[in-house]
């Protein structure tokens, strides 16, 4: 379920890590607790992200859900194929459905990150 | 911090919980909010039928020779127009005018008059009920004794009907009737919450889950509390605590067709003329949002840059593929057509005051 070259965070982001540059998105935990996602907030391309703070949201029928940045850096592009069809974060949250790339500012941050087999430990602990 | 009450649940808990329900913590009820999807249990209302679990309602029984005095004396709408088997939309309201609960009357018999009212407003309800019982009348607290299941949608009468020898097509709108289903003696009522046409039954708590298997079996899907809020806003029906609380009166929550002015005597009808006559200040709208964004119960509403309201339900409407809500308003400004801003997450985002309801289902 939980890819092992992803590092994922308490609030259910995960971040790929290539070389100095990332990719962000949120679980298919944080998916399937929100339901059908109807609306997705990005921030735009150059934006600082600061790891742990807010870099947009996700939003279902029901409520809207703040998505943390889980490294610091900045955005170098973002998935603007979300706008038109939010859904397919719950039809595919850790391929199609990634949310920004980020040129990393601070790359040793990733090691306060959960690994795969923590983080599906920790959402299977968490219920 | 007061003590964390354990939460209620209904007779189908266990069946929800069975059907992989999503189970959430609504109003103090341990209840389901989707099982599929609240889009797909949306649209299932819309164009099939679903059913849902509302046994969390309460329900309120007056009776005795002085059960329409009293039930005429705590709520707006008019009692004496009601005929047997026939039920209404009603207010209860504090003496300021503001409401206690929105509910639904059934009249049962000459001296018996059977309340619905809000699940987590029942106990205040009944109190309210009984502090204002200057006359003889029994007002009894019967939440427990009823499970409550709504049948709605297009296919609703054609699904029921398989379940129970009750012709349910001489059954106007907002009338009932008692009668048996799948060998139950039910009160069914041609009532709803949803926009749709369908069904509301009161059964027996004991009885709730072989009637909700038997409806399901016969082809209705569950459906959870997350389309019940999307379908009554579309329908622009009110919820209490948004639309409408204790600070909100009928006339400001485009209510006035259940207040009944000139029946006589009723608690918060002396507010309520004073009201009419200086005139309402805010008055509930509908509008639509233009730009992207999405408005959330609470959000500030913006007129010419001015703070001018909040809004009191947002949601996207699975039917019109938009982004609507309902707001409070300046009373001049809460009229269709008027260019407005949501300040969503901080962000001002254009909508515009629209018409209601949303939708109207075709007859």
């Amino acid at each position: 379920m939980y890819p092992d070259n992803f590092r994922y965070t308490k609030e259910h982001e995960w971040v790929m890590v290539a070389g100095d540059s990332a990719t962000i998105g949120i679980t298919h935990h944080a998916q399937e607790e929100l339901g059908d996602i109807v609306y997705v907030d990005l921030p735009k391309v150059g934006a600082q992200l600061a790891q742990g703070k807010s870099l947009g949201s996700v939003e279902s029928v029901k409520a809207v859900s703040d998505v943390y940045s889980p490294l610091s850096g900045e955005v170098i592009e973002i998935n603007g194929a979300l706008a038109d069809k939010p859904e397919s974060l719950n039809q595919d949250p850790h391929g199609a459905a990634w949310l920004v790339k980020v040129k990393l500012s601070n790359p040793g941050e990733i090691e306060s990150l959960m690994t795969a087999s923590d983080y599906a430990a920790y959402v299977g602990a968490e219920k | 911090m007061p003590d964390a009450q354990p939460l209620r649940a209904t007779p189908l808990n266990s069946v929800h919980r069975a059907l992989g329900a999503r189970m959430v913590d609504f109003g103090g009820w341990d209840m389901p909010v989707q099982y599929t999807g609240i889009i797909d249990e949306h649209n299932t209302v819309r164009t099939s039928v679903g059913i849902f679990d509302v046994s969390h309602m309460g329900e309120i029984e007056i009776r005795g020779p002085e059960a329409a005095r009293l039930t005429d004396f705590v709520t707006t709408n008019a009692v004496g127009k009601l005929q047997l088997g026939q039920a209404h939309y009603s207010g209860l309201l504090y003496e300021h005018g503001g409401f206690v609960d929105d509910i639904l009357v059934h009249k049962i018999a000459s001296d018996h008059f059977f309340l619905c009212v809000n699940a987590s407003n029942q106990d205040k309800d009944f109190e309210h009920i009984r502090a204002h019982n200057r006359f003889d009348a029994v007002v009894e607290n019967n939440g427990h004794r009823y499970a409550q299941l709504a049948i709605q949608g297009p296919r609703a009468r054609a699904l029921l009907q398989k379940l129970t020898p009750v012709d349910l097509s001489a059954i106007k709108y907002y009338w009932f009737t008692r009668g048996d289903v799948l060998g139950v003696d039910a009160m069914i009522a041609h009532t709803g919450y949803t926009g749709e046409d369908g069904f509301e039954i009161y059964i027996p708590p004991a009885e709730a889950a072989r009637i909700w298997n038997e409806l399901l079996s016969a082809g209705a899907k569950p459906v959870g509390l997350g389309a019940r809020n999307t379908l009554r806003l579309e329908a622009k029906m009110a919820l209490y605590g948004h639309e409408i609380d204790a600070t909100i009166s009928p006339l400001e929550a485009d209510l006035a067709w259940i207040v009944k002015l000139d029946k006589g005597e009723f608690v918060g009808r002396d507010a309520l003329l004073k009201q009419q006559a200086s005139g309402v200040r805010r008055k509930v709208v509908g509008f639509e949002m233009r730009g992207r964004g999405i408005a959330r119960d609470g959000y500030e509403v913006r007129v010419a840059g001015n703070p001018a309201g909040w809004v009191t339900s947002g949601s996207p409407s699975p039917t019109l593929n938009k982004n609507i809500g309902l707001c409070y308003l300046p009373v001049e400004q809460a009229k269709p057509g008027l260019v407005i801003e949501i300040l969503v997450r901080n962000q001002p985002v254009e909508a515009v005051t629209v018409e209601t309801p949303f939708y109207k289902r075709a007859k």
